[in-house]
């Protein structure tokens, strides 16, 4: 079946001018999409759901207000079933667990994605540098990176928090790049090293051009890929880092939405009322999990592709 | 070789210096003053007795000679005195110390007893039923983060089925049964994580293994697939294994310390919580000196394991 579909898209691709390659490679990412299993399909559309919820959670019609507390006012009850006003139930303090796990996703997806941004940036740079130039800036920049990596991370996040006080969203992404993005730069400097062996930086050499040109023209769009491609292993990694850190009770403040700290209020009552804790440990498992289906999925396609050149 | 081992120890020590160093500062820079610690709000009015407080704990010295004397005496093993209880640091850790451990043995213990099996079968049965079943809880174990794990391990052995205790922590000396209980549920919580990672590493190393013509050689022999697996194949996989366990101490240690806050247990990881809640800083300083050791000491064994075990490392290193 997949065959007959890439022949499909053979005899509809037109050859000749320059816009037909364009058209071609959307066709090929077409028949690559078409080819992939159910189970990520389920995945990236989750993906895609969530991260639209998050991003629209203010315009989204009828959606409840994530701290409004029913059962002060009179209108709600604590620990509620699913109903037609609460979809999924309302919690031990008689919030809609609905809104809640969507604006805590805004929270779980900020958090990743500024930490994965950080990290692709200074690993891309710093990686970059230090695989292409070795000798003494090479040494300095890993032996601060080994320092780093060595240094117990969650540790260090926990007690800078907690001095700080002050627990804002911006400050626990601020506080967690500076944990983040030695791993990045490993990778980055490990690409780094890889591509200044190869012919193009050799040849690039050769015909006099300057190390600052190489860095920028050869070096990093080579790095780049790489480093993007473990940013992606990362986002599963940060939010199960800021869920871990909700449910210690030093993410992001109470009464703000977020998942860890959701299954941290519903531990108290678990034997009173399951649901609250499932919700959120579900969303959260899901989420964590499609990410990592889709690296596996990425993986294993540009795996199959080098193989084929 | 010698001579590696040397480099090896010289970064060892360099790295311990640069994070007690850097702890220490962080420490002294961020807000938070010792004092308050040391002597209650309403009792910090008097200042002559606030003046012989510092004076007493040297909180009025340049940093640069607290953290010298700190050095001078962690070198014979004195991490120095909390500042909210007054016992000695190093006390408390040697104290604390045996059921953090104990509980990160029995994970990577647990993890191993389910990785390697499922490992082996796994690559045996590569792109078959079995492996892509497996492959898929290994995908979903690498997915739990290790409180969710927990919880629903304590909704339904503690809560429901009432086989272990929710919570607390029997030491050893109550005896070995007590014990074991306690420690069952955190170190599960840990291990399905790790098995899921170990897993995934044994078998992409077998898969290569089982394709060397020296497997083929041995079921020509007619050896049965099993001894062939473990006897053979099982060995030359265990590499990358070895280095992963060793890197793993890392997010374990990260782990255990999410593990004693929800199952309440007093070992190392829960005495950090506290002390930084109390701003303890002594006791903090010492507890993040000890874990980085740990972690460095433990990878600076596996590397050197890995020179002895593959000389091949040896030359291109």
């Amino acid at each position: 079946m997949s065959e007959s579909a890439a022949l499909d898209v053979a005899e509809h691709q037109p050859t000749g001018d320059g816009d037909s390659v364009s058209a071609g490679r959307v066709a090929s990412v077409l028949v690559v999409l078409k080819q992939m299993p159910w189970l990520t399909k389920f995945c990236v559309t989750w993906l895609i759901l969530l991260v639209s919820a998050a991003i629209f959670a203010d315009v989204i019609p009828g959606l409840a207000n994530p701290d409004y507390q029913g059962f002060i006012f009179g209108d709600g009850k604590t620990n509620d079933g699913p109903s037609a006003r609460h979809w999924l139930g309302t919690d031990n303090v008689s919030r809609d667990i609905l809104a809640r796990l969507i604006y805590g996703a805004r929270v779980s997806l900020i958090f990743a994605v500024s930490g994965v941004a950080v990290g692709v940036t200074v690993g891309c740079i710093l990686g970059s540098i230090s695989g292409f130039l070795r000798g003494f800036v090479d040494t300095s920049v890993m032996a601060f990176v080994d320092v780093m990596l060595s240094f117990p991370a969650l540790v260090g996040l926990l007690f800078v928090t907690t001095l700080l006080e002050a627990r804002g969203l911006f400050i626990l992404c601020a506080v967690t790049a500076i944990f983040v993005w030695p791993r990045f730069t490993r990778v980055g400097r490990a690409t780094a090293i890889t591509v200044s062996g190869q012919d193009f930086v050799s040849a690039a050499k050769a015909i006099g051009t300057s190390r600052r040109r190489i860095l920028l023209r050869e070096i990093l769009p080579n790095v780049f890929p790489a480093v993007l491609a473990y940013g992606l292993v990362s986002m599963a990694i940060l939010i199960i880092l800021e869920s871990t850190l909700s449910f210690l009770g030093l993410g992001v403040e109470i009464p703000t939405a977020s998942w860890g700290g959701m299954i941290a209020q519903a531990r108290q009552d678990l034997l009173i009322n399951v649901w609250p804790a499932i919700w959120p440990s579900v969303t959260l498992l899901l989420t964590v999990y499609s990410f990592n289906n889709l690296v596996d999925w990425l993986r294993a396609q540009t795996a199959v592709r080098s193989a084929a050149v | 070789m010698p001579k590696m081992i040397a480099s090896r120890l010289l970064r060892l020590v360099l790295t311990l210096l640069t994070v007690s160093f850097a702890t220490f500062v962080m420490v002294n820079v961020l807000p938070g003053d010792a004092i308050n610690a040391l002597i209650p709000i309403d009792a910090q009015q008097d200042q002559e007795f606030v003046e012989q407080v510092r004076e007493e704990w040297g909180l009025n010295d340049p940093m640069l000679v607290r953290y010298g004397r700190w050095l001078g005496d962690a070198v014979t093993g004195d991490l120095g005195d909390s500042i909210v209880t007054g016992q000695p640091v190093t006390a408390e850790i040697t104290h604390r110390l045996p059921i953090t451990l104990e509980i990160m043995f029995v994970a990577v213990g647990l993890s191993l007893l389910l990785a390697v099996p499922l490992g082996v079968f796994s690559a045996y049965r590569e792109g078959k039923r079995p492996d892509r079943v497996i492959s898929g809880f290994a995908q979903l174990g690498l997915s739990m983060p290790v409180f969710v794990t927990g919880l629903i391990l304590i909704y339904i052995f503690a809560l429901k089925l009432n086989w272990f205790p929710a919570t607390g922590w029997n030491r050893l000396s109550n005896g070995l049964g007590p014990n074991l209980k306690t420690v069952a549920l955190p170190a599960m919580s840990l291990a399905i994580t790790e098995a899921a990672v170990y897993t995934r590493v044994l078998r992409s190393d077998m898969i290569i293994t089982l394709k060397e013509n020296y497997i083929l050689s041995a079921r020509a022999k007619g050896l049965t697939d099993r001894f062939v697996l473990f006897r053979h194949g099982l060995r030359p996989s265990l590499l990358t294994l070895v280095t992963v366990v060793g890197l793993s101490v890392g997010t374990l240690i990260g782990g255990t310390l999410v593990v004693e806050f929800l199952f309440a247990i007093p070992g190392i990881g829960k005495r950090i919580f506290s002390a930084i809640y109390q701003r303890d800083f002594m006791m903090v300083q010492g507890i993040t000196v000890l874990i980085t050791a740990f972690y460095v000491i433990i990878n600076t064994l596996v590397d050197v394991a890995y020179m002895v075990v593959d000389p091949r490392i040896r030359r291109t290193n």
